[in-house]
């Protein structure tokens, strides 16, 4: 099925993107990540210009998050008021972002900086949560009950000045902590096209310290909001949201984040992290790849 | 009037007089719309005499179609510090977006590089026109750089025995548009080559352009950012909690 891309300029195969969009989709039901971090690389390798699926990317994440936050606020597993401040600080990083990306396509080295990007984020991260499901896996073959986590947020948190009470999550910090955590997420979003669930779960719960059966709920009404936010900017700067892009994306991955929300209750929690730690190891890997081997292209055109 | 003839008869044995070509091309008008997945343009014509008859003598047909230029940078990545990073670059005023030469027998065996240089007939030769002063090997490794990208993204191409011609008459070439063609005016241009000597040229023209939805979309995206934006995020909005509902009653 061929569908023509309006923004992207070329003729896709629309199964292929729907396809994309579903595992992504899939992804994000089960983990509680947009997916962004899969889709944007994957459209580059299919052939969509750089600038276009980072771009077009972003609604699909948006649309993902959205029946999460909704079954998960019914449970009442979202802290509004600390998603609020995540979101302020969301929006403020993808104003930062938007300069940025602008900045560095100015010195030419905006795919070097996003290939980076991904290496060390996607490596650090898929290494933590590979290393910490292995632990549990172990664990759960030999019987021996975990080293108990001490849910505590990281000593840095607790000197920051100004102090408010975060009901739900269970904390009493700096509303400076998660505001700078949303910037950084917000920075992520627009530059690489991804949501950041990824690496906002992980800091919500080892940074933070937020309590757990909020913190996937919170983190999705963050993406949703900053990954607006993403689209919104895209829209009016780099005008590269491709709309027939996203629905096909949308598509694919509203679909299969219902499906991956029901396939989370049924398979076991650890051996799927070790699943998705391995996945995105292995994008980090093929990134470093291109980084320090070899990349795909010596040379690239751009407009002026 | 017989000693005209006889004069004729000579001048067209001889080739002393130029032939004209009749060109003309399958479509004028690409039309890139929803399912549009590229397509393939008949350029043909006639190689005449200018009183209108065969002009019965062995021509090389040379046939260039080139898109709509614009400038680019083109960025080189070298190996620094371990990684790859974009080191070097070059901007170029005119590269076309789209350039396929076409010829009957390949380029080198028809003309000299000169002349090839001069009317652009094949990929080495395409008008670039970079900026600013460089040297010379380093304009020829970012040219060869492009042209090697584009060659392979299939938007420039060299098909050395794509012209056929039949009968000494009539000449065709085919030659595939890909659909990530840049919408614009095309021209085609046809050479008749002999003697290693431009003989006679001719352009006709071909229109890509985006109709109906596609042009509408890319229109919107343009001018209106903002309402183009807000459309996105509702309709991922909606999609996102259709599929819930849709997935609750399951």
């Amino acid at each position: 099925m061929d569908v023509y891309l309006p923004i992207a300029n070329l003729s896709v195969n629309g199964l292929v993107i729907v396809a994309l969009g579903a595992l992504t989709g899939v992804l994000s039901g089960m983990f509680g990540v947009g997916g962004g971090f899969l889709t944007t690389p994957l459209m580059i390798f299919y052939g969509i210009p750089p600038t276009v699926a980072a771009a077009s990317a972003a609604s699909q994440v948006t649309g993902a998050s959205v029946s999460g936050v909704f079954a998960h606020s019914r449970r009442a597993g979202v802290d509004y008021q600390m998603g609020g401040v995540l979101v302020a600080g969301g929006i403020v990083g993808t104003l930062i972002g938007a300069g940025l990306f602008s900045l560095l396509q100015r010195l030419g080295q905006i795919d070097v900086v996003i290939n980076l990007l991904y290496v060390v984020l996607l490596g650090g991260i898929g290494s933590i949560m590979a290393r910490e499901s292995w632990q549990t896996l172990r664990a759960q073959r030999t019987g021996a009950a975990l080293p108990a986590r001490k849910r505590r947020h990281h000593p840095m948190v607790a000197s920051l000045p100004l102090r408010w009470r975060f009901y739900r999550s269970g904390l009493y910090i700096s509303p400076l902590a998660p505001l700078l955590l949303g910037v950084f997420t917000g920075v992520l979003t627009m530059l690489m096209g991804i949501g950041g669930g990824f690496v906002l779960v992980p800091a919500m719960l080892y940074i933070l310290g937020m309590s757990a059966n909020v913190v996937v709920g919170t983190s999705l009404f963050q993406i949703l909001f900053v990954t607006m936010a993403t689209t919104m900017m895209h829209a009016l700067t780099t005008k590269a949201v491709d709309i027939v892009l996203a629905v096909l994306l949308l598509i694919g991955s509203v679909s299969g984040a219902q499906i991956g929300a029901q396939l989370a209750e049924r398979l076991p929690a650890a051996r799927l992290r070790l699943v998705l730690a391995s996945l995105v190891l292995l994008i980090a890997l093929s990134m470093a790849l291109g980084l320090g081997w070899r990349p795909d292209e010596i040379y690239t055109v751009e407009a002026l | 009037m017989r000693i005209w003839l006889a004069l004729l008869a000579l001048l067209a044995l001889t080739g002393a007089r130029d032939p004209i070509l009749v060109p003309e091309v399958s479509q004028h008008e690409i039309q890139v719309r929803q399912g549009f997945t590229g397509t393939e343009l008949l350029l043909f014509g006639a190689i005449l005499t200018p009183d209108g008859t065969r002009a019965g003598q062995d021509y090389d047909i040379v046939v260039v179609l080139k898109g709509p230029t614009r400038s680019i940078i083109l960025r080189e990545k070298r190996r620094i510090a371990g990684i790859w990073v974009n080191a070097d670059n070059t901007e170029f005023r005119s590269a076309p977006t789209f350039f396929a030469v076409a010829s009957s027998r390949p380029i080198k065996q028809i003309v000299d590089d000169k002349t090839a240089a001069i009317y652009e007939l094949g990929l080495p030769w395409v008008q670039l026109s970079p900026i600013g002063a460089y040297d010379p090997a380093e304009q020829a490794r970012f040219s060869a750089g492009l042209v090697d990208l584009m060659q392979r993204e299939g938007l420039y191409r060299e098909s050395p025995r794509g012209v056929s011609v039949s009968e000494q008459v009539l000449y065709q070439a085919r030659i595939a548009l890909p659909s990530s063609v840049q919408t614009g005016s095309y021209t085609a241009e046809t050479f008749a080559i002999s003697k290693g000597r431009v003989v006679a040229s001719a352009i006709s023209r071909v229109e890509v352009k985006k109709l109906g939805f596609e042009r509408a979309t890319a229109q919107f995206a343009e001018l209106y950012g903002f309402f183009y934006g807000l459309l996105a995020v509702a309709i991922s909005i909606l999609m996102g909690w259709l599929a819930g509902r849709l997935f609750a009653l399951v």
